[in-house]
C-alpha cells in the first residue's frame, strides 16, 4: 500500500466511527496510550450524539512525529464500525483515504468507497473469539499494527488493561488484539522506516491526559477539598476524576440533588474552611447563578468549572461552544468582581484550575474555570506536570474575639475566618450587612460595602494572567483567540507560514491584561477567531479597550473547529 | 449555661410584637444553654424569611444565605467541620417550598444536623400569601377563593423517607418544646422539628387558641421507634399530634458515609495538606 500522511507527512489521522454503545471509546482509550507509550505523539478527540445506543459518533486520534493539540478534517485512516459511517464523515474523506472496514457489516459503504476500501473481516474474527464485543479490540490491533508497535508490548498492555477480569476475558483479548496486529502489520509496510522515524525519545515517558483530568488534577493540586455538583455533560468528567480521589486525597465529592444544592454546599464549604468547587455546564450552570450572587455578596470563595455546550436551553448536549463567556461574566444579580479563565493546554487547565482556588481565597470571590465539550474529551501527551510547584497558599486567620467578617480594610479585603479556629465568631449575610455581617438598612454603611466589594478588583488586576503572543513580535497581522481554540489556531498558522501574523491566546479572558490593547494597536489588522455566533469576548474586548475587532471567524454549528477551516478562512482574509 | 452567653444585647428585631418567632427563639436559647453548647462551637444556618432571621438575634457563628437554601450550606459545614453543632433553621415557605427538594434529599443524605421549621402556615415578609402548609380553604390577597393545593404534610414525608429523627412542637408551650429540641440536636443524624407558631400578623385562622385546641401530645403509648405507627399518627387531621413521631437511630449520616474521619477526627478544613507525593505519583498514573 503506498500511502501518503498529511501534506507534510508528518501526522497520520486515524477516524473510528461507530454507534453508541460498540466501544469505540474503549479502542481509543487503547490506542492512545499505546501509541503514546510506543513514542509517538498522539491527539485524540471525539464527536458523538446525546444517546446511549445507537447514531453514529466518532474519534480522531492523530499520531505525529511532534506535538500536537488540534482537530483535523482530514481522515488518513478511517475504521466504520457500522452501516451509516461513511455517510457521517463523508465530507471529510478524500481520494487519499484508506477506510479498513468489514464487507459483512457495510456492504453499501463498501461500494462507495471503491478502491480505497482494504476489506477487514472484523465480524468473522470476533465471532470465531465469541461475539462482536471483540470488533473494537481486533480494530485496536489492526491500528497498532499498521504503526509497527511491537506486537509483545501490545498483547502485554491488554492484559493489563483487562486485569481484573477473568483470565477468558483476558486471553480472548490478547487474541483479538492479536489478530488485528497481524493484519495491520502488512498495511503500512511501505511507511515502515518512516513511521519508525516519528517515534520519539521521550514521549512514552510524558503522561497522557484530557481537559476533565487535568482540571480535576490542578483542582486536587489547589487544595480542593470539595466538590458538589449535579451531573451534566460536558463537565461531569471533572467530578468522575474527583470522585475517584476521595479517600487517597481526603476530598469530599457529592453529587447532590440539583444545581442549585451543589452551589450553596460548595459555599457552605467554603465558609467552614473547605476549598470548594462546582463543576457545571449551560443549563446547570443558569441554575447555579443566583449562588453565584451569593458568594458575591457573602465574599465566599468558591472555584466553577463551567464546560460549554451549544445552547439556548439544552441545545445540543454532547457537542461544543464557547457561548457562555457572557453568561459567566453577567451570572449572578448585583456587582461583585469575579475572574474568569479559559485554559487552551492542558497545562494551563492544571496550573490555572490550582492558581483559581488561590485566588479564589486570596479576594474572596468566585473564579471560573471556562472550557468546553472539545477541551475535556480531547487527549493528548504532555510533559510531566510538576506537582511540587504546587502551593496551598493559606488565607484563613486565626480569630480573636470580637472578630468581625466585613471588616472595612484599605484594599476591601477583611481577613477570613471560619468557624471552629479561634475565639471569634464567624457570621456571613446574604443581605446587606454591616461589619459584623448583621442586616443593615444604613444607606451610608451600603454604599462603603458595596465599594469595599469593587475595590478588591484593583489587587485582582495585578493577578492577571497576561496574553500569550505567538510568532513574531514584528506582525502587521494579529489573530486573537481565547480558551480551547488555542492548539487549532497555532497549528494553523504554523501551517500557513506568515511571517507578519501573529496569534495572541488569552488565558484569563475576565479582567483581561492591561497590555491587551498595546498588542491589539500594534496591529493593522485583527481577527478574532471563537466558537460561537456572536463573538463573545471581541465584545469584551471592546467593552475593556474600545478596540473593535471587525473581522470575526465564528462558528456554531457545535463542533470544534478543524486546522483547516481556520486556515482556509483566514486565507479568506489575509490572502 | 446561662441563656445569655447567647443574647446580641440591645438591638433592634424585625419581628411583629406578639410574634411565636420569639418564643422559638428563647426556646432554642434555653435548649442549647441545657445542652451546653457554646456559641463558637455553633453554626446557625437560614435561608430568607421572617423566620430565617433569627441568626441575627443569636450570638453564634452563622451563615444566612439563600431563600429556601439553608439546607445545603448547613450539610457541607458538618461535613467540612463535623465538630460543630449546625442547625439549619428557617420558615415553612422557606425549608418546605422554596427548599423543598434539599428537604427532600437531606432527608435522604443523613446529614447531622438539626432542621427547625418556624411553621406559621402563612408568608409573612411577603405579606400574606398562602405557605405549603396553608390549610385548605384560606383565603389570601392572593388565594382569593381560598387555598385548593392540598396542605404538605411535612410530618409524614419525612417519616415517608424514613428520616432519622421526625418531631413536632408548639411555640407557645416552652418547656415541652425545649425539651424537644434537645432531644433533636443530640440526635445523631438529620433531625426534623416542625415548630407551630401563630403569626399575629397575616394568619387570623391559626391562632394561640387555634392551636391549643387543635393539638395534643403524644403520649407513652406511642412507639416512636415504629414507622408505621408514626406515620399513621402523621396522618391525623381533626386533632395534630405534638411531640416526637419517628426516630431511626441506626441510620448512618452523610459523615460516616463520606468516610474521612474514620482515622483522623481533624475537620477537612484544619488539615495540613501535603499533597506533594499523592499528586506526583497521581500525575505518573496517566503516563
Amino acid at each position: 500500500m503506498n500511502m501518503q500522511f498529511a501534506p507534510d507527512n508528518s501526522d497520520a489521522s486515524v477516524v473510528l466511527c461507530g454507534q453508541a454503545g460498540q466501544g469505540i471509546q474503549t479502542v481509543e482509550r487503547i490506542l492512545v496510550r499505546l501509541l503514546k507509550l510506543a513514542g509517538f505523539n498522539v491527539f485524540a478527540t471525539k464527536e458523538y450524539m446525546s444517546r446511549v445506543r445507537g447514531g453514529s459518533n466518532s474519534t480522531e486520534i492523530r499520531v505525529a512525529s511532534h506535538g500536537i493539540s488540534a482537530f483535523v478534517d482530514r481522515i488518513d485512516i478511517l475504521i466504520p464500525f457500522h452501516k451509516g459511517a461513511l455517510n457521517h464523515v463523508r465530507k471529510r474523506i478524500s481520494p487519499q483515504t484508506l477506510i479498513l472496514g468489514d464487507e459483512e457489516i457495510i456492504p453499501e459503504d463498501f461500494q462507495v468507497a471503491e478502491n480505497r476500501f482494504i476489506p477487514v473481516p472484523f465480524a468473522q474474527i470476533a465471532s470465531e473469539l465469541g461475539g462482536k464485543i471483540f470488533v473494537n479490540i481486533v480494530a485496536a490491533g489492526v491500528v497498532t499494527g499498521m504503526f509497527q508497535v511491537e506486537q509483545s508490548f501490545v498483547v502485554d498492555f491488554i492484559r493489563k488493561f483487562f486485569a481484573g477480569k477473568s483470565g477468558e476475558v483476558i486471553q480472548k483479548n490478547k487474541d483479538a488484539i492479536q489478530k488485528g496486529w497481524e493484519i495491520g502489520r502488512e498495511l503500512l509496510d511501505s511507511q515502515k522506516s518512516r513511521l519508525e522515524s516519528w517515534k520519539k525519545q521521550g514521549v512514552s515517558e510524558q503522561i497522557l491526559l484530557n481537559g476533565a483530568e487535568a482540571v480535576g488534577l490542578g483542582a486536587l493540586a489547589g487544595g480542593c477539598d470539595f466538590l458538589a455538583s449535579y451531573p451534566m455533560s460536558p463537565s461531569t468528567g471533572v467530578m468522575v476524576f474527583l470522585s475517584q480521589q476521595m479517600n487517597e486525597f481526603g476530598l469530599v465529592v457529592e453529587q447532590a440533588e440539583d444545581e442549585i444544592s451543589a452551589v450553596n454546599m460548595a459555599l457552605g464549604a467554603s465558609y467552614a474552611g473547605g476549598r470548594a468547587m462546582v463543576t457545571t455546564s449551560g443549563g446547570g450552570f443558569a441554575l447555579m447563578t443566583e449562588g453565584i450572587s451569593l458568594a458575591g455578596m457573602t465574599e465566599t470563595p468558591v472555584v466553577i468549572h463551567l464546560a460549554q455546550r451549544p445552547g439556548p436551553a439544552t441545545g445540543l448536549p454532547t457537542r461544543t461552544e464557547q457561548a457562555d463567556l457572557e453568561l459567566a461574566l453577567y451570572s449572578g444579580h448585583g456587582e461583585f468582581p469575579r475572574i474568569i479563565f479559559a485554559p487552551g493546554r492542558l497545562e494551563d487547565a492544571f496550573l490555572l484550575s490550582q492558581k483559581a482556588f488561590n485566588l479564589a481565597d486570596k479576594y474572596q470571590i468566585p473564579v471560573f474555570i471556562l472550557t468546553d465539550q472539545y477541551f475535556m474529551d480531547s487527549y493528548s501527551n504532555l510533559p510531566l506536570l510538576d506537582a511540587s510547584s504546587t502551593k496551598t497558599e493559606k488565607f484563613i486567620v486565626e480569630t480573636k474575639k470580637g472578630y468581625r467578617r466585613y471588616e472595612l480594610t484599605e484594599d476591601g479585603i477583611s481577613p477570613r475566618g471560619i468557624p471552629g479556629l479561634g475565639e471569634g465568631l464567624v457570621g456571613v449575610d446574604s443581605d446587606e450587612h454591616d461589619s459584623e455581617a448583621h442586616i443593615t438598612e444604613d444607606l451610608e454603611l451600603r454604599k462603603r460595602m458595596v465599594e469595599k466589594r469593587l475595590k478588591k478588583l484593583e489587587s485582582i488586576r495585578k493577578d492577571i494572567v497576561p496574553p500569550e503572543l505567538f510568532g513574531s513580535g514584528d506582525y502587521r497581522i494579529l489573530v486573537v483567540g481565547w480558551g480551547s481554540t488555542y492548539g487549532v489556531i497555532r497549528e494553523a498558522l504554523e501551517k500557513l507560514v506568515r511571517e507578519d501574523v501573529a496569534f495572541l491566546h488569552f488565558k484569563q479572558v475576565y479582567p483581561l491584561h492591561e497590555k491587551t490593547r498595546d498588542y491589539l494597536g500594534k496591529a493593522d489588522k485583527t481577527i478574532i477567531i471563537e466558537n460561537n455566533a456572536t463573538s463573545q469576548f471581541g465584545r469584551l474586548i471592546k467593552l475593556s479597550t474600545g478596540v473593535n475587532i471587525e473581522a470575526r471567524i465564528l462558528k456554531y454549528n457545535g463542533l470544534a473547529f478543524s486546522v483547516e477551516e481556520v486556515r482556509a478562512r483566514l486565507k479568506e482574509i489575509i490572502g | 449555661m446561662d441563656t445569655h452567653i447567647y443574647d446580641m444585647g440591645d438591638i433592634d428585631i424585625a419581628w411583629c410584637p406578639g410574634c411565636g418567632n420569639y418564643s422559638i427563639l428563647m426556646i432554642l436559647k434555653l435548649a442549647l444553654a441545657e445542652l451546653d453548647i457554646k456559641p463558637h462551637e455553633l453554626v446557625l444556618v437560614s435561608g430568607i424569611g421572617q423566620a430565617a432571621k433569627i441568626p441575627h438575634y443569636f450570638r453564634t457563628h452563622f451563615f444566612n444565605g439563600l431563600h429556601g437554601r439553608a439546607i445545603p450550606p448547613a450539610t457541607a459545614i458538618k461535613a467540612v467541620n463535623p465538630g460543630l453543632t449546625v442547625i439549619a433553621e428557617s420558615g415553612d415557605g422557606d425549608m418546605y417550598g422554596e427548599g423543598g427538594n434539599h428537604f427532600i434529599h437531606a432527608i435522604r443524605r443523613n446529614p447531622d444536623i438539626t432542621n427547625i421549621v418556624h411553621n406559621n402556615m402563612v408568608y409573612g415578609l411577603t405579606k400574606g400569601q398562602a405557605s405549603p402548609t396553608s390549610q385548605l380553604g384560606f383565603r389570601t390577597p392572593v388565594q382569593v377563593k381560598g387555598v385548593f393545593l392540598e396542605p404538605l404534610n411535612p410530618i409524614a414525608l419525612a417519616i415517608a423517607l424514613d428520616a432519622s429523627f421526625v418531631a413536632r412542637a408548639y411555640a407557645g408551650d416552652i418547656e415541652q418544646s425545649k425539651e424537644i429540641i434537645k432531644e433533636a440536636v443530640s440526635h445523631k443524624g438529620f433531625a426534623l422539628v416542625d415548630v407551630f407558631h401563630p403569626c399575629v400578623s397575616f394568619n387570623k385562622v391559626n391562632t394561640h387558641s387555634w392551636f391549643k385546641e387543635h393539638t395534643y401530645y403524644l403520649d407513652d403509648s406511642h412507639d416512636p421507634l415504629s414507622r408505621l405507627s408514626a406515620f399513621q399518627k402523621a396522618t391525623e387531621k381533626e386533632r395534630l399530634p405534638l411531640g416526637i413521631f419517628y426516630k431511626n437511630p441506626e441510620k448512618p449520616t452523610f459523615e460516616e458515609n463520606i468516610g474521612l474521619y474514620k482515622k483522623d477526627k481533624t475537620p477537612l478544613s484544619l488539615r495540613e495538606k501535603k499533597r506533594g507525593e499523592k499528586l506526583m505519583s497521581l500525575i505518573l498514573s496517566k503516563k
